[in-house]
Formats: structure tokens, sequence, C-alpha cells
């Protein structure tokens, strides 16, 4: 288990309060002053060297996607942009950010605009997380009164101004394109890429986007160093992490432990276990809903990292652990996973929007043994045609866990869906003969 | 996608009253010069707190004028979200989560207990006009789950016992306590913690 010195969020359950002058005892605000001085580059190698990799699900290198900024602000102002629109089922650690290390995030916010160039930050938050936004707005009010934003923001030399912009129940504008488009007040649907949005984001100008979680481990990295940050996990998927394990388990929870710390520790020792002893164990979804599940005999030995879950043809996604026990129909459980999908299609691309209602119908007609045996593979079919055929990834994503369920269940829907769509008559009849013949001799 | 259509009875006029309107001009402050319209969304929350948690068309015309937007722009992201009622709702909204995760822990009888005790449909006004209660899809809230929404507080690790309760009081015109129906804290494992113990003892 992680010692708890080495954990980031040592508020995770707020047993100390979030406002600025605990945050401080916990060691936030400490000298931030000290960590811009030492300039922009020692800060985007830093995190470079800590092997950061992004926490909203696609795992994308932090300190990569920071040097993609222009190194110079030319006539388009540099903005930061910070995605905590956390809608993806099994996925609850943003929350605890938002409402229990709120100066974590600011700070990070400051110490990232700065080695961005960026002097306003967006921080879009789920309409629904609106009493969690309340507290992060009161957070950032606080922050305004010490000084610590606004003009020379915590005594940087750096003006900051951050904004919340709230959403309105829209999955689809975690998607980072999609997410300008709803600050920009549009329908968030996704744009192509290229041009990327460190190019060309949001209004048009150079724009980096990171999750809250991202964001808000950067202040502690930068005064730990890199070199601590890597130590922990292993190779390229190094740090921390926060998992929120939900399901049935006997004790739910949110927890931050190391990355590639093995599943069954995390349920057994953190989570209570399943409900009816691991043996009772069904499936495991990783990373949130969009990561195909995986069975009970690879949960056994499986580490929780970035690879080690790809090798597994699933991956970590936003490391929202759902445990599904023996007591669940696993149909069922997708079924309602692809009506998730089908509510949240933003209906741009025609693969997605027709595709991932026909999913949905397809896999309630499974769970209800209605189905016919072709349409197993015909399902299968339709996820190869949406995956990989959209503008965004949501393809993958509404696609990625009807696809586990078929890699690893076939059989049990096989099993329960035994319609045969054709009427079989045992005679083999030629096809090129008057048929009302036949019929009579076959009556 | 998900359907959504305005309602059939609406309201001729619409206008901002002066609270909605200070927030409105201090909203607009916050995107750049020109750029306005980044502050439709924030704008129909508002008009919808102002009418009674649902957004007329001549609200939607409204902001359309005030921030120098075509008015198929604003239509076409309040149609687009899901938060936005295009027609009444209850003044106590309630919202049930049923996606997988609160699903597999129980959300169905969550539901039930909405049936029994406001509307047999969801969408639908109860007896006293009051309340109404739809599903809606994962809240966010996954290791509470199951939980449900009313207004703007979360109500977790309920069951259907604790949420008739809670109904109740609600159609009494009370107002419950939100958070944890199970006596959890925050979202540490119940009775279980192992982590960060100096710190819940200090």
């Amino acid at each position: 288990m992680l010692k708890d010195q080495d954990r980031i969020f040592k508020n995770l359950y707020n047993d100390m309060g979030s406002d600025v002058v605990s945050s401080q005892k916990r060691g936030d605000w400490v000298n931030t002053k000290k960590i811009t001085d030492k300039g922009r580059d020692w800060i985007i190698n830093e995190i470079k060297d800590s092997q950061l990799r992004g926490r909203g699900g696609a795992g994308f290198p932090t300190g990569l996607k920071w040097s993609f900024a222009p190194k110079e602000v030319g006539s388009r102002p540099h903005y930061l942009v910070i995605n905590g629109d956390e809608s993806e089922p099994g996925t609850c650690k943003d929350r605890d950010i938002l409402r229990f290390e709120p100066h974590k995030l600011i700070e990070g916010c400051l110490i990232a605009s700065y080695a961005v160039q960026a002097h306003v930050c967006y921080i879009y938050i789920r309409g629904e997380y609106f009493v969690d936004g309340q507290k992060l707005q009161a957070a950032i009010d606080e922050a305004y009164e010490k000084k610590l934003l606004g003009k020379n923001a915590a005594g940087t030399g750096w003006d900051l101004d951050i904004y919340i912009h709230y959403g309105a129940g829209a999955y689809i504008c975690g998607e980072e394109t999609a997410l300008l488009e709803s600050i920009e007040g549009k329908k968030g649907q996704p744009r192509l890429k290229p041009p990327f949005p460190a190019l060309i984001g949001l209004y048009g100008c150079p724009t980096i986007i990171n999750n809250v979680e991202t964001i808000a481990v950067v202040p502690t990295i930068l005064r730990k160093g890199g070199k601590w940050f890597a130590s922990l996990g292993r190779e390229k998927n190094t740090g921390t992490k926060i998992f929120c394990i939900s399901g049935n388990v006997n004790t739910p929870c949110n927890v931050e432990e190391e990355m590639n710390i093995p599943l069954k520790e995390l349920i057994e020792v953190h989570a209570g276990g399943v409900i009816g002893g691991w043996d009772n164990l069904q499936a495991v979804i990783p990373g949130g809903s969009s990561m195909p599940l995986i069975p009970k005999e690879k949960c056994e030995t499986l580490t929780m990292d970035f690879d080690s879950l790809m090798a597994e043809k699933s991956g970590l996604g936003t490391a929202g652990i759902v445990v599904i026990n023996k007591d669940q129909d696993i149909i069922k459980c997708m079924a309602r996973i692809a009506r998730f999908y089908k509510h949240e299609s933003c209906g741009q691309c025609t693969p997605c929007r027709e595709g991932s209602g026909w999913m949905w119908r397809m896999l309630e007609r499974m769970a209800n043994g209605d189905a016919t045996k072709d349409e197993v593979d015909m399902l299968g079919d339709v996820t190869n045609q949406i995956a990989g055929h959209t503008i965004c990834a949501f393809g993958e994503g509404s696609s990625w866990p009807v696809q586990g369920l078929l890699r690893h269940f076939k059989k049990e829907i096989v099993e329960r869906n035994n319609l045969d769509p054709i009427v079989q008559k045992k005679n083999n009849i030629p096809y090129l003969v008057d048929q009302h013949l036949l019929d009579k001799k076959n009556a | 996608m998900s359907l959504r259509r305005p309602a059939k009875n609406q309201p001729e006029n619409f206008e901002f009253d002066s609270s909605s309107l200070n927030a409105a001009n201090k909203i607009v402050s916050k995107y750049p010069d020109g750029k306005q319209q980044s502050a439709v969304m924030a704008l129909l929350y508002i008009a919808q707190r102002q009418n009674d948690n649902w957004i007329p068309l001549a609200a939607m015309k409204y902001i359309a004028k005030f921030l120098d937007m075509p008015y198929i722009k604003v239509y076409e992201v309040a149609t687009f979200y899901t938060m936005y009622n295009l027609s009444p709702v209850g003044k106590h909204f309630i919202q049930v989560c049923t996606t997988t995760p609160c699903m597999i822990r129980g959300a169905s009888k969550l539901v039930e207990a909405c049936k029994e005790k406001i509307s047999e449909n969801e969408g639908e006004l109860s007896g006293d006009k009051n309340c109404s209660w739809i599903e809606v899809e994962c809240l966010g809230a996954c290791v509470n789950a199951p939980m449900m929404q009313i207004n703007d507080d979360y109500y977790e690790g309920l069951d259907k016992d604790k949420t008739l309760k809670i109904l109740d009081q609600i159609l009494k015109g009370e107002t419950p306590k939100p958070g944890s129906y199970r006596g959890r804290i925050n979202n540490e494992p119940e009775n279980n913690r192992k982590t960060l113990m100096d710190y819940k003892n200090a």
C-alpha cells in the first residue's frame, strides 16, 4: 500500500477542511513563486521527467502536451481550460478534488497557466455538480482575496483570472473539442482534429486542455520533484491515481493509490471485497464504462495501469472501477451502458448516432432472450462499423464495452438467444423449380 | 441522442428580472469582448431558475437578443443539453440515476418509490403539481450508489425505504438533508478506512 506521505490528496475525505489556511498547512500555496522563478522550461521538463500522463482517460503525456503550446505569444492570447465534465459512469474523483482540494487545482492552474503563457483559465464543470462548483467558486473568491489570483498572482508576477463555466448535462462535452464548442456557447459537438487545440482551440486561440486531476497533482510534483513521482508505479505509468471503486463491493470508495497496484488489492483491501466473496465476482469494468470489461479469471493477477490494461485489450481510462458480481445479469448491465451511449451520442456522425441506438436495441433483446442467433455476429459487425469511423473517440467508447462483452461472454449470449430467424425445412429444396409444386409435397 | 421537445403551452413574454439581469451581466463579463455568445449556457440557467425551473421559447428569444446572436443558435443549445427543461417540471425536480453502477446497486427500487409517491410515469407532475421525477444518466456519484438529485442537491446511499421517507418530506414541503443516507463520510470506505489515518484522528 502507498505510504501516506506519498499521497498527494491528503484531504480526499475532508478531514481538514478545504479553505486556504488549512490547504497551506498541507503544503499548497507555499512559496509558489519559487516554482515559477525556475522558469517555463524547467516546469515543463520536470513534468516530462515525472512521466505524468493525463488523468482524463486518454493518458496523453502532460509535459509533452504543454510543450505544444507556441513558445511566443502572438496576436492571439493563450488559454488554459480545465476539463471537469466528469460524466463517465463509474467515475467520481474530480468531484472530490473540486469540493475538498480546490486549492490544489487552483494552484495547479496558476503554474500551468504560467507554463503555457495563459492569462485566462476556464474550468468547465458539469452542470450537475452545481453545489461542488459553488465550493470551488468560494475557494477561487478566497484566492482572489488573498491575492493568490488576479494581478501578480501569489507574487509570481503572472496575471491570472479563473472562471467557472458550467455544462448542462452532456457527456460528450468531456471530449476536449466538444468542451471548447460548449464554452463558445454552441452545441457540444466535437471538432475535427487537426488542427489540434494547442494551436487552434478556444476562440481560435492556442489552448491547452487538461483534466482536473492532472492539474491538481502538478504543484506537488514540482515541489517534491519529477523523480519522486516517477519513482512510484512503473516506467511510463508513474505516480499515484485516485481510483473509484463502485458496484458490488462491500465498501465502495475513492482511494488514492500507486499506479500498477493489483486490482485484487484495491478490491479486497480498500473496497472490502466483492459482495458474496471473491468467488462471486463475475467481471470488472476497469476504467469507466467505455473500457471493455475483464472477466474474473484475469482479475486475479491484473495490475492497474495504462499499459498493462492495454495488454488485456482494455484500458485504465478514468480508473473508475465497476465491480459486477454473479448476482447481476451481465448482458443487462451492458445493455444499460449501451442505453447510456445512445442517450449521450451528440448526433454529429451517422455511425455513432444510428449505431449506438442499434446496439442498445439489440442488447436489450439479447438480455431478454429475444434475439436471433445471427444477431450476435451482427452486433459485432455494428461495433466495428462504429469504432474508428467517427470524428471523436465516442465511437470507440460506445462500441468497446459491447466488444468486451462479446469477447468474454459470447457463450452466455448465444445460450440465451437460440432463435432461428429462418424456418428450416428438412427437405433440401432446389431453388429453381416451381415452388408451389413442392409445397404440396411438403405439406 | 435524446428526444427533446418544447412545451405546447408557451407564455407570450419573458424578461429577466433585476437580479437575473445583474447575474447575466456579471456572467457576460467573464468572456472576452465580442465572445458574449459563450454566456448563453449560463443565461439559460438563469432563465430556468427565474421561470419555475423550465425555459419557455420566449426566454430563448429574449436571450438571443440579449447576447446579439441568432435565435436558432440559442434554440440549438437549449435543445441539445439535457439539463435545460423545455416544459414545466415540478418545483421539486427529482432525478434518479439508473446507469449501470447505480443499477447494480438497486436503482430500480428508487424508481419504484418515485412511481408510488409522485407519479406513475416519469416527467409527469404529481397530484399537487409540486413534484416530478425522471430517470437520468450517470450523475457522477458512483461510489455512493444508488443516488438521486433533487434540484441541486445529491442524496446518496439510498434504498427504497429511505427514498420513500425523503419523498414524503419533499411532498410535505420540507427540505431533507442532502448527502449520504448511510451515515457515510464523503467518499471514504464505510468503516473500512485504511489510508490517511493520522489525519482522520488528528
